[in-house]
């Protein structure tokens, strides 16, 4: 522990990072910018989220990082074991025995306390970037609250594909005021984010930082005729059984066959533990 | 009656250079009035004056709201200018694409300002942008192409559309038949001049173009490195210029 300060990060960063946060807080669902410091991993790797998190744990917390839902992928692997090197603190995989959770992509389906902070992996915070290029005006839309454009892109969703077809980063809009970009989760995930633990976002290489306070009130951008729809694939975990958790499709052989399993690898084994079975789980377990 | 539009003593300067100064009209409702002018002689400037998206250096631009009067837009606050931008006011760019969002549909650039204003029922939406598009001659299967797939002329008259959707009082245009060629033009001139009258519009227009000010405008303003030099009924100006500059203006019109 002598080779790195605390959680990687010098003081001073964790100071203004943590300022950062504070005023995302405050203001939920405005991007605050922050000075984003080089990491010793890629942009695209969860960056923010590693800074987040660096100015956010304590020696006594115990870490989680999910990479689309799952804690064994490359990505949460490697983020864990740089701040087992780096904090010393205690990680896990269970999602009820964490303290702070980093996670790309997904929220986990068992839901959180107001004990636990969850930390996303933002690519784009900017939830009109691919609408408006312009920073500047982007700024501006969002400091008058002009949004009308984030309804043109639903719009042509549906009068393309006939109906909203966005189905992750999903925009939402922040207690009535902000619109935000909840990073790539999917849209299915979105009702999740009224919750009793506090969610941090942040963007790496954006060098943005936003938050949500815990029980905010997050809506689901959508049109009258055209409600929002938080779907998912039309069946149950093949492993454990499970009908209301997201599920990944999987190929497994090449005459068509293939399986669907939760994307939360801790939900899914905690399932099986207490004696869930789906349609496959026996084949697996041979 | 009171003035739809009210501009005093207007000045704008580029450094020590003048854009536009000492203008002074008044803009009646269901008028349209046209300036005109060799490049560099101050019209552009002008009507970005007039229409929020300069700030004159100098003078009034007293615009009549619909909920409190008079107001000058030069003083009042961004938010409003903006709401003012996209509803009451509307603006017609010289290039379709500047006007236009190039990667979104025909269906939704004609829906933005719809859905700007709090529009929220993507059937109700879709209705008006058909409705839209028929009114300037776009037939509605290409609703859903984006501009880029759309002529010149198209791209043009479908920025009228997109700007006209929500019934706007006041229009400024900037050369809108600018690059066209002479049938398309006849074509939008003959649709703007429909609308004009048919929706009560009052509008400004910016051309070097007699033509157009010709068919379209009833009044008329000449000018010329920065100043107004003449103004009056546009037959009178056209016909009896008093002006040396609008007697060359004038005698310069190619004749075929």
């Amino acid at each position: 522990m002598s080779d790195y300060n605390f959680a990687y990060l010098d003081e001073q960063t964790k100071r203004m990072i943590r300022r950062a946060i504070l005023k995302g807080v405050a203001v939920p669902g405005y991007q605050v910018p922050f000075a984003s410091r080089e990491m010793p991993m890629p942009y695209g790797w969860g960056t923010g989220g590693v800074q987040v998190s660096a100015a956010t744990l304590t020696p006594e917390d115990r870490f989680k990082v999910i990479d689309q839902g799952a804690d064994d992928t490359t990505n949460a692997v490697s983020i864990r074991k740089f701040f087992e090197k780096t904090a010393g603190v205690a990680t896990t995989e269970k999602t009820s025995e964490a303290t702070v959770i980093q996670t790309r992509h997904r929220i986990p389906e068992e839901p959180l306390t107001e004990d636990q902070i969850l930390v996303y992996q933002v690519p784009i915070p900017e939830p009109l970037r691919f609408l408006e290029p312009s920073e500047v005006e982007t700024r501006k839309m969002h400091a008058l609250e002009e949004y009308g454009l984030m309804h043109v892109k639903l719009y042509e969703d549906i009068s393309r594909h006939g109906h909203i077809a966005t189905s992750y980063a999903y925009p939402v809009k922040v207690e009535g005021r902000y619109v935000m970009d909840p990073s790539p989760i999917p849209k299915f995930d979105n009702p999740k984010m009224e919750m009793a633990g506090i969610q941090l976002f942040g963007a790496g290489r954006e060098q943005r930082i936003y938050a949500l306070p815990p029980y905010t009130k997050v809506v689901s951008l959508d049109f009258e005729d055209h409600p929002f729809d938080p779907s998912k694939a039309e069946h149950p975990c093949d492993m454990c059984g499970a009908e209301d958790s997201y599920l990944d499709e999987v190929i497994i052989d090449d005459q068509g066959g293939r399986m669907f399993v939760c994307s939360d690898t801790d939900y899914c084994a905690t399932r099986q533990a207490a004696g869930h079975r789906g349609r496959l789980a026996a084949e697996a377990a041979e | 009656m009171t003035p739809l539009l009210s501009v005093r003593d207007v000045a704008k300067f580029y450094g020590g250079r003048i854009g536009c100064a000492d203008v002074s009209f008044d803009l009646w409702p269901g008028e349209v009035m046209g300036i005109v002018g060799e490049s560099g002689s101050g019209k552009t400037t002008l009507l970005n004056c007039l229409a929020g998206q300069l700030a004159p250096d100098r003078g009034e631009v007293l615009f009549d709201t619909r909920a409190e009067g008079m107001r000058d837009t030069v003083t009042m606050s961004e938010p409003e200018r903006r709401m003012l931008r996209r509803t009451d006011w509307a603006f017609v760019h010289q290039h379709a694409h500047e006007g236009l969002r190039m990667n979104v549909s025909a269906g939704g650039n004609v829906g933005e300002r719809l859905m700007a204003v709090g529009a929220r029922n993507y059937g109700d939406i879709r209705d008006t942008a058909l409705d839209w598009l028929g009114r300037v001659e776009i037939s509605g299967d290409r609703i859903d192409d984006r501009p880029s797939a759309f002529s010149g002329g198209m791209r043009q008259r479908l920025q009228i559309a997109r700007n006209l959707v929500t019934g706007p009082r006041l229009v400024f245009m900037d050369e809108p038949t600018g690059g066209l060629d002479v049938s398309v033009q006849a074509r939008l001139l003959d649709l703007l001049r429909g609308l004009v009258r048919e929706m009560g519009l009052s509008a400004i227009i910016v051309t070097h173009d007699l033509a157009v000010v010709r068919l379209l405008a009833d009044r008329l303003m000449v000018m010329k490195g920065g100043h107004v030099v003449e103004a009056g009924l546009t037959d009178q100006v056209l016909d009896d210029p008093q002006h040396g500059y609008t007697q060359l203006l004038v005698s310069s019109v190619l004749q075929v």
